[in-house]
């Protein structure tokens, strides 16, 4: 049996196709109606309550928490102030990204590490000698992301910390309708938006009020398919979709660097020693051999192939998430690993690897597409991620 | 006084006048819109008639805006943000109700419940629909040819058409034939036997027209309204957050940044003409501004007899704009509500209250609604096209309250002892009564309401008879014979004077063809 999270007896019932995926062992709703259009629009028109448990949660204590993270992360784990959450991979030895998520800073001496991949044996090897408790809360801690331009109004009616005060990527401790969470100003999305952490024994509680007070304000509860258009909007990567962990990858080339996928910014140029510091500073000086991109599919030259055939364009309102071949005059220039229809900018996107020298915003390249059972291209434009990127999120 | 000269004045800031505007400045022409009313729109505007609540007030939803337009002018960039209207609900008098859902199998089960024979029907009309609607579709993006001429670039354009039409087969061919021709009841009887389903589809062939279900001609419009469907995969039907004024603004954003200047509180008077060429136009108030283009993005009759001198055009273009029908047809009540109305059929909230409510029980309610106004009078059993745009929005109203936006008709132009206010309250108490029969408590949630007679479209608007697509979309009034034959390619008989209204081909919804083709021409022509 696949596991399910404290939120499964709200979302269980609202699951009218039996649309359920897999997410790290639990079983979770790709969309609450058939098809996601709806939920997806929430994310941009109102607010969308995703259920995010399934994320690997880690608290860090002790005396040389920091020290552990600060060693295992690529980002300045000394800069982290209290209230403040970084996103940032982490890498092995050789520079390779092992994993992706959010480091919150508590307070003082607490961490919570988030991460797609379960990371104990990772973290406990790190932590050799060091005097740290490392606690796997995973099960104990469950998380709903509300997202959307009306996720502040909806906390607003439930919860008395002055939301407009609490920065893009700051967490703090609150009640909600009484009892305790924390909210940070996180998300998924790329829009403006937060994530509720919760112990367990209040996650109905959690679920009802959002529902409650979302109600005049058109909250949706929105699946894993809402969300992956969502995050490809915002440029946002995914493990195992668009990039492997070191730890996992069978051969070299599978494995990726910071540069390669986007994160080199996270990577600190000023820190002490952590994993895969001298790799990434070699890396940096010559140059990622690969850059992680977006891709805008010109419409016209996908509408062509399809006419060709007397057929409107087919595209899905779900997002495609497979290996297709990118070209540069005639010749493979790197790959896509996932996809979508972008409803709200009305134009097939996609996220791609391209091999230097390739990957500069503006270059006209080429990518796969089926129609009719041929394998066919069409034009495509590099663009720099994100391509949705609404001042709301930050501001 | 005389101001700067301009390349070009758009005259009307209507979505076709924001259109041709935005690709004339886009070629790099300075371009300026002249709008009489405060806000940009025309009839596509969003206006807070009662505090704290939004009313798109004319037109309510988006189905037939052209992607290239979306797409040339990058409209997401500038606010267009489509939200999906997923399901579409007709109450019946027996109780029960007919629902379109966004799922194909959900709503082939429900078709199911009343006919079993109908839902397998629905699968193979909808597929030759599909055919059609790609079959009319390039004449949509298309300058229409005067079969009647032997220029050159007429009888290429033929060619063109005359080659696209054949590859549509002989089965194709004849069931466009059909559809040109016959009456939507006629036409959906050959396919359907549940009368709310007829009734329901056949709603969209009357919509904006002075016919009846049962009126010849109808059929087409059903196909007009079906080519939103092809373009399915781009998705552009549906509501615009923030009500239809946001797509005008869109627009308008979108010309703006190519640099086209746009001034509201402009009214035009007239075009100023010298030796048989537009100089530029007239305000009320005496300013003149010069400019080597004039565009009017009126209906005809305004481009024609109200902005120019008639007595200066040929005698049959005149005749001919006088003959060109309006016949508004079509009113609207909007209203503010304290709650959620509960249809007896689905009590509640639920799905159905975030897609449409047609009020089309069966065709002989639509044709009855019809005989009203054929004899002059309002329909007492209207048609109703019903959407709450606070569901899909809630920006559109307090939280908690709602906006409820109804498309009403028939409301014939020509009234028996013409509109008054007494008559506009008649005809707004017709509506919520009847539409009071399905949601009983829809009365007493009613905190403010908006009616709109097609007089009142006209004097706000100033589309002529209160036509909410510049005319008729009848055949004699379409493609190379819109607005008149001749005169269909945007020109006009004065040198620089051009027309870009839904009044021109294709014309009609929020589509914006007719601006863009009519900006494409303009910068053909005067390169």
């Amino acid at each position: 049996m696949l596991k399910t999270t404290p939120f499964h007896p709200r979302t269980a019932p609202l699951v009218r196709a039996q649309t359920w995926r897999r997410w790290s062992g639990y079983q979770m709703a790709s969309a609450y109606d058939p098809h996601p259009d709806r939920e997806y629009a929430a994310v941009r028109n109102s607010a969308a309550l995703f259920d995010v448990s399934p994320l690997h949660k880690y608290l860090i204590t002790g005396r040389d928490a920091q020290r552990l993270l600060d060693r295992l992360i690529t980002r300045d784990v000394t800069k982290l102030k209290i209230g403040q959450v970084y996103y940032t991979p982490w890498c092995d030895a050789r520079g390779k990204v092992v994993d992706d998520g959010t480091l919150s800073r508590l307070d003082e001496g607490t961490y919570r590490l988030t991460s797609a991949d379960s990371s104990l044996r990772w973290l406990h090897m790190n932590a050799v000698g060091m005097d740290v408790e490392i606690q796997d809360v995973t099960e104990k801690v469950a998380t709903l992301a509300l997202q959307g331009p009306l996720s502040r109004a909806i906390l607003d009616q439930v919860s008395p910390l002055d939301y407009g005060k609490l920065k893009y990527f700051r967490v703090a401790p609150t009640t909600v309708r009484g009892f305790p969470v924390t909210v940070s100003r996180t998300g998924y999305t790329g829009d403006l938006g937060y994530e509720i952490w919760v112990d367990n024994h209040y996650a109905l509680k959690l679920w009802d009020s959002l529902v409650e007070a979302g109600a005049d304000y058109g909250l949706t509860p929105a699946g894993v398919w809402a969300l992956d258009i969502a995050r490809i909007e915002a440029g946002l990567i995914m493990l195992d979709v668009d990039y492997h962990s070191a730890h996992h990858a069978l051969i070299e080339s599978r494995k990726s660097s910071p540069y390669e996928i986007n994160l080199g910014w996270a990577v600190s140029a000023t820190k002490g020693p952590f994993n895969g510091r001298r790799a990434l500073i070699a890396e940096r000086e010559r140059g990622a051999a690969w850059g992680f991109v977006g891709l805008e599919i010109e419409w016209t030259s996908f509408e062509r192939q399809f006419a060709r055939h007397h057929l409107p364009p087919q595209i899905s309102n779900v997002a495609w998430r497979t290996s297709v071949p990118v070209y540069r005059r005639g010749s493979q220039i790197g790959y896509a690993t996932s996809g979508c229809w972008s409803p709200i900018l009305k134009k097939p996107l996609a996220l791609a690897h391209l091999e230097k020298p390739h990957f500069a915003p503006g270059t006209k390249v080429e990518i796969e597409i089926t129609v009719e059972h041929r394998r066919v291209r069409a034009n495509a434009v590099v663009r720099a991620l994100p391509f949705y990127d609404p001042e709301r999120k930050k501001a | 006084m005389t101001e700067q000269r301009y390349d070009a004045i758009v005259v009307g800031g209507g979505h076709n006048g924001l259109v041709a505007a935005a690709y004339l400045a886009r070629a790099g022409r300075k371009t300026l819109v002249l709008e009489r009313r405060p806000l940009v729109g025309g009839a596509a505007v969003t206006e807070e008639v009662f505090p704290g609540f939004k009313f798109s007030v004319f037109s309510y939803v988006v189905s037939l805006l052209r992607p290239e337009i979306i797409r040339d002018l990058d409209l997401p960039r500038h606010g267009l943000q489509i939200l999906p209207l997923e399901s579409t609900v007709t109450p019946l008098d027996n109780g029960d109700y007919l629902a379109g859902w966004a799922d194909p199998d959900e709503t082939r089960e429900e078709l199911r419940r009343h006919s079993p024979r109908d839902a397998d029907a629905a699968v193979v009309f909808g597929h030759l629909m599909h055919h059609m609607a790609m079959a009319v579709k390039p004449i949509l993006g298309m300058i229409p040819p005067d079969p009647a001429s032997l220029s050159p670039r007429d009888l290429m354009g033929l060619l063109k058409l005359g080659s696209h039409f054949r590859s549509l087969g002989s089965e194709h061919f004849h069931a466009l034939h059909k559809l040109m021709t016959m009456s939507s009841a006629d036409y959906l009887d050959e396919w359907f036997e549940f009368d709310a389903l007829k009734a329901t589809r056949s709603a969209s062939g009357i919509i904006g027209t002075f016919l009846g279900p049962r009126s010849p001609g109808s059929a087409y419009v059903l196909l007009h309204h079906y080519m939103g469907e092809i373009d399915g995969a781009f998705r552009a039907w549906g509501f615009q957050k923030g009500g239809t004024g946001a797509i005008s603004e869109s627009i308008a954003g979108a010309a703006k940044a190519f640099g086209a200047e746009i001034r509201t509180g402009a009214d035009v008077i007239a075009v100023t003409t010298k030796d048989g060429k537009a100089t530029g136009v007239a305000l009320k108030g005496g300013q003149e501004i010069q400019a080597k283009l004039v565009i009017s993005g009126l209906d005809p009759r305004l481009t024609f007899t109200r902005l120019v001198d008639p007595k200066t055009l040929p005698g049959e273009l005149v005749e001919g704009i006088r003959r060109y029908k309006f016949r508004g047809s079509s009113g609207k009540v909007n209203l503010a509500l304290s709650g959620l109305p509960s249809f007896s059929c689905l009590p509640g909230n639920g799905p159905h209250l975030r897609g449409a409510i047609s009020i089309s029980p069966s065709l002989e309610y639509l044709e009855r609604a019809y005989d009203d106004a054929k004899y002059g009078e309002f329909s007492q059993h209207p048609y109703m096209d019903v959407v709450l745009p606070s569901m899909i929005d809630p920006g559109m109203a307090p939280p908690g309250q709602h906006v409820m936006s109804i498309f009403v008709q028939y409301a014939p132009f020509e009234l028996n002892g013409g509109w008054n206010d007494a008559k506009r309250e008649a005809f707004g108490d017709a509506v919520v009564r009847t539409l009071a029969r399905y949601a009983p408590n829809l009365p007493s949630l009613i905190l403010h309401r908006q009616v709109i007679t097609p007089h009142d479209i006209e004097a706000i608007t100033g589309l002529s008879e209160g036509n909410i697509f510049q005319g008729e979309l009848a055949l004699q009034q379409l493609f190379f014979l819109r607005p008149v034959p001749r005169w269909a390619k945007y020109r006009t008989p004065i040198e620089g004077y051009w027309q870009c209204g839904a009044g021109t081909h294709p014309g009609g919804g929020i589509m914006g063809a007719s601006g863009r083709l009519a900006a494409l021409e303009i910068l053909g022509a005067t390169k």
